[in-house]
């Protein structure tokens, strides 16, 4: 990994924040046609978090909690219905050239998210002749540089996506969206794709990445040893509301919405020798076109009583973590209740 | 005799650049009442063997074995006719994607009920009581309103739930789940697995899992049979195989799994990749990526006995070291 011609002079920062939402919120209308009724669509309800350089943030959920609409709404790939979203201090209301320099993003299907078309170099280039002035050699030798990066070999450069795995390309994806040095990656399901031997490899580049280039993460994924691999916070989410956040070790070990500890006993283990100790939740996430009344969990949740059917917790703040439930696990051993 | 034993399966497709094969000498036997698990990385030809157990394959494929007995039946020799007589009745198969395997166009109850009707000539009130009874089976609440249900109409969980209720119809003897939850939530993953382990119980039938996924193997298999690039690599007890693998590509697959890991550390990767059609290496074809690799891995692979899990090694682990090891290969690591 040789040090690019334009050295990238940024180091790792903490404590700097990069991302800060404010009760985001995305809606949708839905229906209204001919025959359907209205409805709206609560996508994401309120989501508020921030995300310091060099640090990852992991959102966690089950499909349909929102978790990509997040991803959506971060990079400004759709806007926000309200709330407030700030990039690296600066309020942002639209998708603007400064905020992609700043923020990128790498999708779940490494199948899809390059086009077909166009070769390694020129999908790599894009985002330079569009935002940057660089001529053509530079932008080559940043494009090389990045591939050496990310652990493909300069050849690659004249080769066409097809020509790759799977791993590979979302290798290429990753080079892509750092090309303009972003400060920000998101990461929606990037290795959900992959097999485990090419995940690890993924991985493994992800952390080199972070800890060389202080990049923030919003990582997205329903994989949960994955997260708490590479975790330094997380946000579990349930229907459009975040419900427990807090540090990812906390989080883990000591789970304290009914919600997240059902998770986590859902999520096999690849230790026979384990011991099953499972939470059955029955019944499936519900539609969110007609969410219960009261916490969106109580139908599915063991814990629930009337004051559950009746009124929306709120996200109380407990020291690290914090959780939305009105009769939250006890501190010690909450994931064997 | 087990229900199901198959020896030396080979499934090679025509393609426009010559022959490839998907599945290289497989051979596999599972009892009644026991859960076999297949696990493998894309490519490792793990549903292709089973397709071709139930006759699914397109027309390019060729298969060829040295038995395939299903229940003292000779499979390889059945006639077509006589082949759809057995499957679907005493072999069943469950499918990955729950949304795309059922017909858009029929519902539920008609689904359920046509290998009722084929396999067992049952009426049409004898059909819908038995679609009733199979959708409570398999924990389908309401069962009289969602047989008249589209397959637009369910969810995800509810649609595999109906696709086992379908495999399940006319009680099979041997049931083929492949990735039965890759596509499903966790929570209702573990709803699924339960679901299937319980009904593989209750009946003694036997099950073939095939998934990629080592903690899916790791809570429900009791053997696991481990396929590499379309060849079986290693078959242990799964408690030993999580505990002494055998094969060095089975070692290095459990230690590429995050939770294994340390936090926040490297994982322990394998470098490359599944070899695919053009770039099949002779010997092992696990050499190009194994640490223990010698010259002689590239000429040969030989299949071990029993002690190490029937691994296609040359110097199969023990206790995560190499046996038989040759000394000059060691000090040059």
């Amino acid at each position: 990994m040789n040090a690019p011609a334009t050295a990238n002079k940024r180091r790792p920062r903490t404590g700097e924040i990069v991302v800060e939402a404010q009760d985001l919120k995305r809606h949708y209308d839905v229906g209204g046609g001919f025959f359907g009724e209205k409805g709206l669509v609560k996508a994401l309800d309120g989501v508020s978090f921030s995300l310091e350089a060099g640090r990852t943030l992991a959102v966690v959920g089950e499909s349909g909690c929102g978790k990509s609409t997040l991803a959506r709404l971060v990079t400004m790939i759709e806007e926000p219905t309200d709330g407030l979203l700030k990039i690296d201090g600066q309020p942002v209301t639209q998708s603007t050239a400064e905020l992609r320099r700043k923020m990128q993003i790498v999708f779940q299907n490494p199948y899809g998210s390059l086009n077909p078309r166009q070769k390694i170099g020129a999908i790599l280039e894009e985002p330079l002749v569009i935002n940057t002035s660089d001529n053509a050699a530079t932008r080559r030798a940043k494009a090389i540089n990045m591939m050496e990066r990310v652990g493909l070999r300069a050849e690659h450069y004249e080769r066409y996506p097809h020509m790759f795995s799977g791993g590979q390309r979302q290798r290429i994806a990753i080079a892509r969206a750092l090309m303009l040095n972003p400060k920000i990656l998101v990461l929606d399901e990037p290795v959900s794709a992959l097999d485990v031997s090419i995940q690890a490899q993924v991985l493994n580049i992800l952390m080199d990445l972070q800890a060389e280039l202080g990049l923030a993460y919003l990582f997205i994924s329903h994989d949960l040893s994955v997260v708490r691999h590479l975790a330094d916070e997380i946000m579990v989410m349930y229907l459009g509301k975040p419900v427990e956040t807090g540090p990812s070790e906390e989080v883990f070990n000591h789970p304290r919405h009914p919600y997240t500890a059902a998770l986590l006993s859902a999520t096999p283990v690849a230790d026979p020798f384990h011991e099953k100790n499972r939470i059955r939740l029955e019944g499936e996430l519900p539609s969110p076109l007609d969410p219960p009344k009261g916490c969106a969990f109580n139908p599915r949740c063991w814990r629930a009583d009337a004051t559950c059917r009746d009124r929306q917790p709120a996200l109380i703040d407990e020291g690290l973590q914090s959780h939305a439930c009105f009769h939250p696990l006890p501190v010690e051993g909450g994931a064997t209740e | 005799m087990a229900l199901l034993e198959i020896e030396n399966l080979t499934v090679s497709f025509k393609t426009s650049s010559g022959p490839f094969k998907a599945v290289d000498g497989v051979s596999l036997t599972c009892d009644r009442g026991e859960i076999l698990s297949i696990v493998g990385e894309s490519g490792s030809g793990k549903s292709v063997a089973m397709l071709a157990l139930m006759g699914l394959l397109p027309w390019t494929a060729t298969v060829t074995a040295d038995a395939m007995r299903f229940d003292g039946r000779d499979m390889l020799q059945l006639g077509a006719k006589d082949r759809r007589k057995i499957i679907g009745k005493d072999i069943a198969m469950i499918f990955q994607e729950p949304m795309s395997s059922l017909n858009p166009c029929f519902t539920v109850g008609f689904q359920i009920g046509e290998s009722l009707r084929i396999h067992l000539g049952m009426g049409r009130a004898e059909r819908r009581e038995r679609a009733i009874e199979l959708l409570n089976l398999v924990g389908i609440p309401a069962p009289e309103k969602r047989l008249n249900q589209f397959p637009h109409q369910l969810s995800g969980g509810m649609s595999q739930r109906v696709m086992i209720a379908m495999a399940l119809a006319c009680d099979p003897k041997l049931l083929i789940a492949d990735e039965p939850t890759t596509a499903l939530d966790v929570t209702i993953q573990a709803q699924i697995l339960d679901l299937l382990v319980g009904l593989q119980e209750s009946h003694g039938m036997g099950l073939i899992l095939i998934t990629h996924d080592m903690g899916v193997v790791a809570e429900t298999a009791e053997r696991v049979q481990v396929q590499y690039a379309g060849q079986k690599v290693e078959q242990q007890n799964v408690r030993a195989l999580f505990s002494d693998p055998h094969h060095p590509y089975t070692q290095a697959l459990l230690s590429a799994l995050p939770e294994r890991a340390t936090r926040h550390g490297r994982l322990p990767s394998i470098p490359g990749v599944v070899p695919g059609q053009g770039d099949r290496p002779a010997g092992c074809l696990f050499s190009p990526r194994c640490q223990y690799a010698t010259e002689r891995c590239t000429r040969e692979a030989v299949r071990q006995d029993e002690e190490f899990g029937f691994a296609l090694c040359n110097y199969p682990l023990k206790d995560g070291q190499p046996t038989g090891y040759p000394e000059t290969a060691e000090a040059a690591p």
